[in-house]
């Protein structure tokens, strides 16, 4: 019963995605069926692409996209085609315009800001640091004193 | 100097609280149509009553008007088709477009619940839906008398939608063409 369990185990986990079955004329067509159907998002259940999708809506689209690259489009035509229907929201690669200026640089502007609060951060505890030997330093002779007797008490406890 | 940077993580958080506060208000399932301001796209399809008759976008111009995706197979559908039934009773131009259908079955549909369409195109494979950019019915367009796509609302139509729509129907109607 174990080893059962335990062969259980190792049975691959297989996600299935939508099947349909399409005969492409060469292999680039093939590759790029699959590679568009990656990258475009169902309008409808709009966290899945269309290879992913068992939707109407994405199986109506994956057709149109396979009669697009049978007929010899390329992928900019396609893409623009799809986004004429659907907008913007059908690129899970958005295009870089001033709509999404913010999405694409805006990680780069907050490790700019992380940076930036590290160097002061840093300075200032530099600062504080040699600051803090110069003020040990400075102690006076009976300051001294006190504190020897004090960490001298401290040790017969 | 030093206390204004204090409240640099309040000040932080209230701008990231509002905008994941406004973010909870929105329907993600609600996609701008790509179309909004755009013609309706041509189409070369056939009427639902009859198969010989080839309706094209010239058929839907001419008087502001709520375009309908509809379907038999589509429950959504169902519940709204008396709302639509009461739009064309205050005489509004509704036109039908029967979205991935059975001619059979729309006809009977239509006949049971009454037919709220004035014209009513059969988009059998969904070909003129897909150019419209329709991702699940029901949806409504509003077009204005050119054959301008004013408005999209994707879901049921109730009383609470009507009266907006109605609205922006108005306005193409009284502001002529508008832009």
């Amino acid at each position: 019963m174990k080893r059962l369990l335990i062969c259980f185990l190792f049975l691959p986990v297989i996600a299935w995605g939508a099947i349909d079955t399409y005969e492409f004329k060469d292999e680039e067509s093939r590759q790029r069926f699959h590679q568009l159907a990656y990258e475009l998002r169902c309008p409808k259940c709009q966290n899945q692409n269309l290879s992913d999708s068992n939707s109407p809506i994405a199986a109506d689209l994956r057709r149109e996209l396979y009669r697009m690259i049978q007929e010899g489009n390329d992928n900019a035509q396609i893409v623009d085609f799809m986004v004429a229907r659907y907008g913007d929201f059908v690129l899970y690669r958005p295009p870089v315009n001033q709509m999404t200026y913010l999405l694409w640089y805006g990680p780069f502007g907050l490790v700019a800001i992380g940076l930036i609060v590290v160097f002061f951060v840093s300075r200032k505890k530099r600062k504080i640091s040699e600051s803090g030997e110069d003020l040990s330093a400075q102690l006076s002779n009976d300051e001294s004193e006190r504190l020897s007797s004090i960490l001298e008490q401290e040790k017969d406890k | 100097m030093r206390r204004f940077f204090l409240f640099i993580p309040l000040v932080l958080f209230v701008a990231i609280g509002i905008f994941l506060w406004k973010g909870l208000q929105l329907d993600p399932s609600e996609l701008p149509s790509a179309l909004l301001n755009k013609p309706f796209p041509e189409f070369q399809v056939s009427s639902l009553y009859d198969e010989t008759k080839i309706l094209g976008v010239d058929d839907l111009k001419g008087e502001v008007a709520l375009v309908n995706v509809w379907a038999t197979w589509c429950p959504s559908c169902k519940q709204e088709h008396a709302q639509l039934n009461r739009i064309k009773a205050e005489g509004y131009k509704v036109i039908g477009i029967n979205y991935k259908d059975d001619r059979v079955k729309a006809k009977i549909w239509l006949e049971k619940y009454l037919n709220p369409y004035a014209v009513n195109v059969f988009d059998q494979k969904g070909l003129l839906g897909l150019d419209l950019g329709v991702y699940g019915a029901p949806e409504t367009y509003v077009i204005d008398a050119d054959g301008v796509i004013r408005y999209k609302h994707v879901g049921v139509v109730d009383a609470q939608v009507w009266a907006k729509l109605k609205t922006i129907m108005d306005q193409f109607k009284t502001g002529g063409t508008g832009s």
